[in-house]
């Protein structure tokens, strides 16, 4: 039972990772001494920040997969989109300190063009490639979404269509024509704002920026899910055809968290950019969006709590596991998506309901527990399950 | 024709599946207030008679008008919903994951829309209807429950509930009584008898005990190979020996 996953301790436990996340750690970075074991380091600032923006990517994964049961393939199209919007404002911030000392980009240069094309040239102000961030993956979600919806498409021809869609914008960028790079795509950057993104006071201004988008989206989607509004999507992921015949078009209701999604996908792209230093067309390929796919398996879908716990863990796990074992990492991270799924389909943020159902069972308890609790009829509690009901289908978890 | 009104025509509907006639030159009325039984052996176009009403499919031709001249075909399934027929599915379809109260909650009468439901507030007025219907369909005590975890008959009852919720004049209800023990067969006729008049129904049914029931003095139309095999009284309809040779099989009608 998926409602059942989101425990009484959520409201603590996101608050302890705010502390650690906007305070302990910065706060490390900055003022314990270098040589201190408490110190983080500025390169470690820059990898948790990585950790955080996939973190914000993986909720928008969960926001189609989990609540309205719509498995996107392509999200990472989303996370690209952002990334380039932000990237050519980048771009242009280099100014003539690139290899060619000229005013065009690097890669303009090289491919000969005689001037900045003409859609390049707002990018120069941070507010118009702040708002593309927003309203270009908008756009693309909205055309895609429309004629996917209208047209019913449902499950896994859904799935296979989003996929084929972030397949072939891939190839799109890798064309050197298109104008973004190429295959090179766009990198070098050196200045975000005025500030240099080499210095560690701005990488750790963009760690900061993405801890609060995580947060942000987390209480975005947190309120989104309490509304009326997620009660419909959790009714069409369960039963698309009695909201469809109970009046609601389910197809705009898809149509708008689809394009919710986008969005938090591309402010997610738009601040991992700038901290990896480079976007090229391998980031929006179909392989990406898989493992954003597996993050939220892993975690736990149809929670909020679940995405940024597997977004984080599996990539903890991946940097040190290229390192330790480069060659097995996918064959790990394959065997991770398989044991999760056969033996913990609610994901890491499962563990410690199953835990304490199966300590429960073992130790032997009075036997006076209700064995459902069927009785409370508090008006308040409809919205919520009763406390009490939240061992009782942990030990049940088929929620598919 | 008596001198309450024409809530529903369904007239020369044709409709095939490649090849296969599922409806062939239908025509059904439905009076404002009435309930009408439709039976029929599997495969005499039930379903897709259904289908047909709430937008699901297309007839191939023929016409099919609610209330004042409301062309249904031209309509997707949500407009159709919105002008006021419901439909109850012959598998329980309820939110699984939802409690019985927000079961209700999504299907009572009001407006549709995206941003509507973002900005939705329940309305005292909307909780003591769902009292009422929680009453009704007598799951006051599982209101905070899942319906994922209500028994088969209780979930067929919350359907019926989710139906009323919206408020219909037209509720189509298909096998309602599948699953049912006895009792709660005679409860759900008894409940569906009771709405006849205010709303109008058809309901579609295999249990001929129920049939009886909630059929009275109204009439019961007998669908075979998707057409009309007789229309009447049920007592009129048993005793018609097409309907027996259709039911019991050729040679045996003599029986």
């Amino acid at each position: 039972m998926i409602r059942s996953a989101r425990s009484k301790w959520e409201p603590l436990a996101v608050g302890l990772a705010a502390f650690a996340l906007l305070g302990v750690i910065p706060g490390l970075n900055l003022f314990a001494p270098a040589a201190s074991f408490l110190h983080i380091s500025d390169f470690t600032i820059n990898l948790y920040g990585k950790y955080l923006s996939y973190a914000v990517l993986a909720i928008s994964v969960d926001l189609l997969w989990g609540y309205t049961g719509l498995l996107s393939l392509g999200q990472c199209l989303f996370f690209s989109l952002g990334g380039y919007a932000l990237g050519m404002y980048l771009m242009l911030m280099i100014g003539r300190l690139g290899q060619y000392h000229s005013d065009l980009p690097d890669f303009m240069v090289f491919l000969g063009y005689p001037r900045l094309p003409a859609h390049w040239v707002p990018f120069r102000h941070f507010w118009f490639a702040a708002a593309a961030v927003v309203w270009v993956p908008a756009l693309v979600a909205l055309v895609f979404g429309f004629l996917a919806f209208r047209s019913r498409i449902r499950g896994v021809y859904f799935s296979i269509l989003t996929q084929a869609l972030t397949y072939a914008a891939t190839l799109m960028f890798f064309r050197n024509d298109f104008t973004f790079g190429g295959n090179n795509g766009l990198t070098d950057f050196k200045f975000i704002l005025g500030h240099d993104l080499r210095l560690a006071s701005t990488q750790r201004g963009l760690y900061v920026a993405t801890a609060l988008l995580l947060f942000a989206t987390y209480g975005l989607c947190r309120w989104l899910t309490t509304t009326k509004l997620g009660m419909v999507q959790r009714a069409i992921r369960d039963r698309e055809n009695r909201v469809l015949f109970s009046g609601y078009a389910t197809a705009h209701f898809k149509l708008f968290i689809f394009m919710v999604s986008a969005v938090i996908a591309a402010l997610a792209g738009a601040l991992y950019v700038p901290q990896v230093g480079i976007i090229n067309p391998s980031e929006m390929a179909p392989d990406k969006s898989l493992e954003a796919v597996v993050w939220v398996a892993v975690g736990g879908r149809g929670t909020l709590v679940g995405p940024v716990v597997g977004a984080i863990f599996v990539n903890a796990l991946k940097s040190w596991a290229t390192r330790a074992y480069p060659d097995l990492w996918t064959i790990i991270l394959g065997t991770l998506f398989i044991l999760v799924v056969l033996f913990l389909p609610g994901g890491l943020v499962s563990l410690p309901a199953r835990l304490q159902a199966a300590w429960r069972r073992r130790s032997p308890t009075p036997p006076e527990t209700p064995a459902a609790p069927l009785a409370t009829a508090d008006p308040a509690s409809t919205s919520n399950p009763p406390p009490s009901a939240l061992s009782a289908p942990a030990g049940n978890p088929g929620s598919p | 024709m008596t001198a309450r009104s024409l809530l529903l025509s369904v007239e020369d509907v044709n409709k095939e599946f490649d090849g296969f006639k599922a409806i062939s030159k239908l025509n059904f009325y439905l009076d404002q207030g009435e309930l009408r039984v439709v039976i029929g052996p599997n495969g005499a176009g039930k379903s897709t008679f259904f289908d047909l009403l709430t937008g699901r499919t297309k007839p191939d031709t023929g016409t099919i008008e609610f209330g004042p001249r409301i062309d249904l075909t031209a309509l997707n399934e949500y407009e159709i919903n919105r002008l006021g027929i419901g439909r109850k599915f012959q598998t329980p379809s309820v939110y699984t994951d939802h409690t019985v109260f927000e079961n209700l909650l999504l299907s009572l009468h009001g407006p549709r829309g995206v941003f509507a439901a973002l900005f939705h507030r329940t309305t005292a007025a909307q909780r003591r209807r769902i009292d009422e219907l929680l009453e009704l369909i007598r799951l006051q005590d599982k209101r905070g429950l899942p319906a994922g975890q209500l028994a088969h008959g209780e979930k067929q009852w919350l359907e019926i509930g989710m139906l009323l919720a919206q408020d219909p004049q037209l509720l189509l209800v298909d096998e309602p009584a599948a699953g049912m023990t006895d009792e709660e067969t005679h409860r759900t006729g008894e409940l569906l008898i009771s709405l006849a008049g205010k709303h109008s129904l058809i309901v579609v049914e295999h249990d001929m005990t129920f049939v009886r029931q909630i059929a009275r003095q109204g009439k019961v139309t007998v669908l075979h190979q998707g057409s009309i095999l007789c229309e009447g009284r049920f007592e009129e309809v048993q005793a018609h020996p097409r309907v027996r040779e259709v039911y019991l099989g050729r040679g045996k009608s003599a029986a």
